[in-house]
């Protein structure tokens, strides 16, 4: 665990209120599907809250992420706001994505969220894209200052993803690429030690991930994934460094994920005593017994914080609950930008 | 600007020259707009379609890539969807197989999953049919997979000029467009107009005029389509070809048009007969044109087997001039029959 010296209290307070906002907002997701308000699939991510939480206190406004089916956790720490979050979840028109993703496909282009992804491993590579796109705007920069993609000339880009897409060729490839092509972007694994269902230690005969960036070069970097100063400390030296043209890294973020791969399923594949340890090794927990442990806040503080966080969400889900329903034949729109007439074509 | 190319400015240019042309015109245009594939810098393309690009525009826009599709289709997908316009080329599109999630799943998809919030103005060029003895793994015309993906424009250009308009417009287009190109074509020459032009995406053309049948052929199929014509002519069979230069948008007025000066339908094209994009234009005519047709409508396809090696088996396989003219006349035919039937 590290020492707060350093950080200034309001900073600290932010990765807390960030952190249980994640924790309770996935929490009354599951209660929301079970009484019937969500449709579709969720994939919680409870336990892994520090990790979101670190890694996006890293980046400013011009940079930008890809995320994952367990997405929910990186759009809130990236800003999203859960009043559209839970539209979205209700399938209903004000969600992020007009109801026409849920949960898996969760974006905001603008905030810098380039997508949650029902694929997994399927953002690494559009996160390259989005490094292309910053490099180049390092030279717009130079060369047309004027235009509005200058503004991101000293972006990064973040792709989180899982233990489970660390063996797909499109980790592989992506990493190769921007190693090449020394792009900022920055390869968050979070290692929860299961693909699915699968154990670690039968997918991949490896128990560190960060060692598979020695094969192309990069720095591969190992973050307590549970101590969300950690993450924040690893990732942010990797964002300096990619700022600088320095390059991508590999950051693996150990943690766990508390609950099963998905609403519904009960995880019993895992031993007991693993959940048991893990479920010691919270990261919320342990990060409010390290702020009340110093001198940056009180008891009292983080249970107006813990409350500001209940307040923002019963807003939220009455937000999403009185949202209308998408038309029907909405459906048919927003399959092109020019939809010739706003229809589906052939 | 003009949508139909002028005559009087006409010059003779290989389909791979008006292709080059199109992509440093609108490099020159758009400082941003990027080129990924594989080889596609000093080597200029396998089939040299980009060469000297690399040395006009750097390797900073002009990016030699990995052997790794996958990955390069996500990056030109990343870069599209943070408004850099790319290019991305599929040295071969059966190696469209290695990049399918991030062409299927993800550009298809993205504007839709996200409410219409988001664009990708990504083009990949898709290096397609056969080369001639290239077998079943270099070969194939995979163009209807992708039309059955909503959310893709899938552009198949038969002549230099259609190639160099249509590829300008699928570049300037804001959605995903896959822009199919024959390999056989490449070295083929036609006149394409000196000024700047685009034709848009969702028009066909009548490339040749008749009124006994309408002869529908894209891409490598288009040429023979036009030398079964003119075998016909001489038999007395006035044969109209129409070549719909996009196959999503599809021009249904243009299809409808031809048939309602000839009454009958031919379609051609290389790729295996089963769920080819004929079936759907055939569906299209039977569904919504029907009361034009004079007599049952034909397809003229590739066999249902992957592309064999040796040339007597591939010539089997492709349809040519003779196969193409045979199911003319076998349509005309069937019409006389079902008329003198009563």
């Amino acid at each position: 665990m590290q020492s707060l010296a350093g950080y200034s209290p309001a900073f600290l307070k932010e990765l807390y209120r960030k952190m249980v906002l994640i924790r309770r907002f996935e929490e009354r997701a599951a209660e929301l599907r079970s009484l019937g308000y969500i449709p579709g699939f969720l994939h919680p991510y409870i336990g892994q809250e520090a990790v979101a939480v670190g890694a996006c206190a890293a980046l400013g406004s011009h940079d930008y992420i890809t995320s994952t089916h367990r997405g929910h956790g990186h759009i809130l720490a990236r800003g999203g706001d859960p009043r559209y979050m839970y539209a979205e979840l209700f399938a209903r028109r004000d969600g992020y994505n007009r109801a026409k993703g849920g949960s898996l496909h969760i974006a905001n282009i603008e905030l810098g969220i380039i997508g949650a992804n029902g694929i997994v491993g399927g953002g690494i590579p559009i996160a390259v894209g989005a490094g292309l796109a910053l490099k180049q705007a390092r030279q717009i920069a130079v060369h047309r200052p004027d235009d509005p993609r200058a503004r991101r000339a000293n972006g990064v880009a973040v792709t989180f993803f899982g233990d489970g897409a660390s063996n797909q060729g499109a980790f592989h490839e992506s990493l190769n690429l921007a190693a090449l092509w020394r792009l900022p972007v920055i390869f968050v694994c979070e290692n929860n030690l299961y693909g699915e269902f699968t154990p670690q230690h039968k997918h991949q005969p490896i128990r560190d991930i960060a060692t598979r960036a020695s094969s192309y070069a990069i720095p591969g970097l190992i973050a307590d994934g549970n101590d969300v100063l950690d993450v924040y400390r690893v990732v942010s030296k990797a964002a300096e460094d990619a700022r600088k043209g320095r390059g991508p890294a590999l950051v693996e973020c150990k943690t766990y994920r508390h609950r099963g791969h998905y609403e519904g399923d009960m995880g019993q594949y895992r031993p007991a005593e693993e959940v048991a340890f893990w479920l010691e090794a919270d990261p919320i927990k342990n990060y409010r017994r390290l702020l009340l442990a110093g001198t940056v806040c009180s008891e009292e503080e983080l249970q107006a914080l813990d409350e500001a966080v209940e307040q923002e969400l019963e807003e939220a889900v009455a937000f999403a609950k009185a949202s209308p329903h998408p038309a029907p034949e909405e459906a048919l729109e927003d399959v092109f930008v020019e939809s010739y007439g706003g229809r589906a074509l052939l | 600007m003009t949508a139909t190319p002028k005559a009087e400015k006409e010059r003779r240019l290989t389909y791979a020259q008006a292709i080059r042309e199109a992509l440093a015109e609108e490099m020159e245009r758009d400082p941003s707009l990027l080129l990924l594939g594989e080889d596609i810098g000093e080597p200029g393309g396998v089939f040299g379609v980009t060469q000297g690009l690399l040395q006009r525009f750097g390797e900073e826009r002009v990016l030699d890539t990995p052997i790794s599709e996958e990955a390069v289709i996500g990056a030109a997908l990343g870069a599209a969807l943070l408004g850099v316009p790319t290019v991305a080329e599929i040295m071969f599109s059966d190696f469209a197989t290695l990049a399918m999630d991030q062409i299927v799943n993800q550009a298809a998809k993205f504007r839709y999953m996200t409410g219409g919030r988001t664009s990708a103005p990504l083009v990949i060029r898709m290096v397609t049919g056969t080369a001639g003895a290239t077998a079943a793994q270099h070969s194939q015309s995979l163009e209807a997979w992708f039309t059955a993906t909503p959310g893709l424009k899938v552009v198949t250009a038969s002549t230099p000029a259609d190639a160099k308009g249509l590829l300008k417009s699928a570049i300037r287009d804001p959605d995903p467009v896959l822009f199919f190109e024959h390999k056989l074509l490449y070295n083929s020459r036609g006149a394409v107009p000196a000024e700047d032009y685009l034709i848009p995406l969702g028009e066909g053309r009548v490339v040749r005029e008749g009124t006994d049948v309408t002869l529908v052929a894209y891409l490598y199929m288009l040429p023979r389509a036009l030398k079964a014509a003119e075998m016909l002519a001489s038999e007395g069979l006035s044969v109209e070809v129409w070549d719909p230069r996009t196959l999503v948008p599809f021009d249904r007025d243009g299809l409808r048009r031809s048939l309602e000066r000839t009454g009958r339908l031919v379609i051609v094209q290389e790729a295996p007969r089963r769920n080819g994009f004929c079936a759907e234009i055939a569906a299209i005519a039977a569904e919504e044109f029907f009361p034009l047709l004079k007599a049952p409508i034909k397809r003229v396809c590739g066999t249902n087997t992957p592309m064999p090696y040796a040339p007597e088996l591939e010539q089997f396989v492709i349809p040519d001039e003779e196969r193409i003219a045979a199911g003319v006349r076998e349509t005309v035919h069937s019409t006389v029959r079902a008329v003198s039937g009563g």
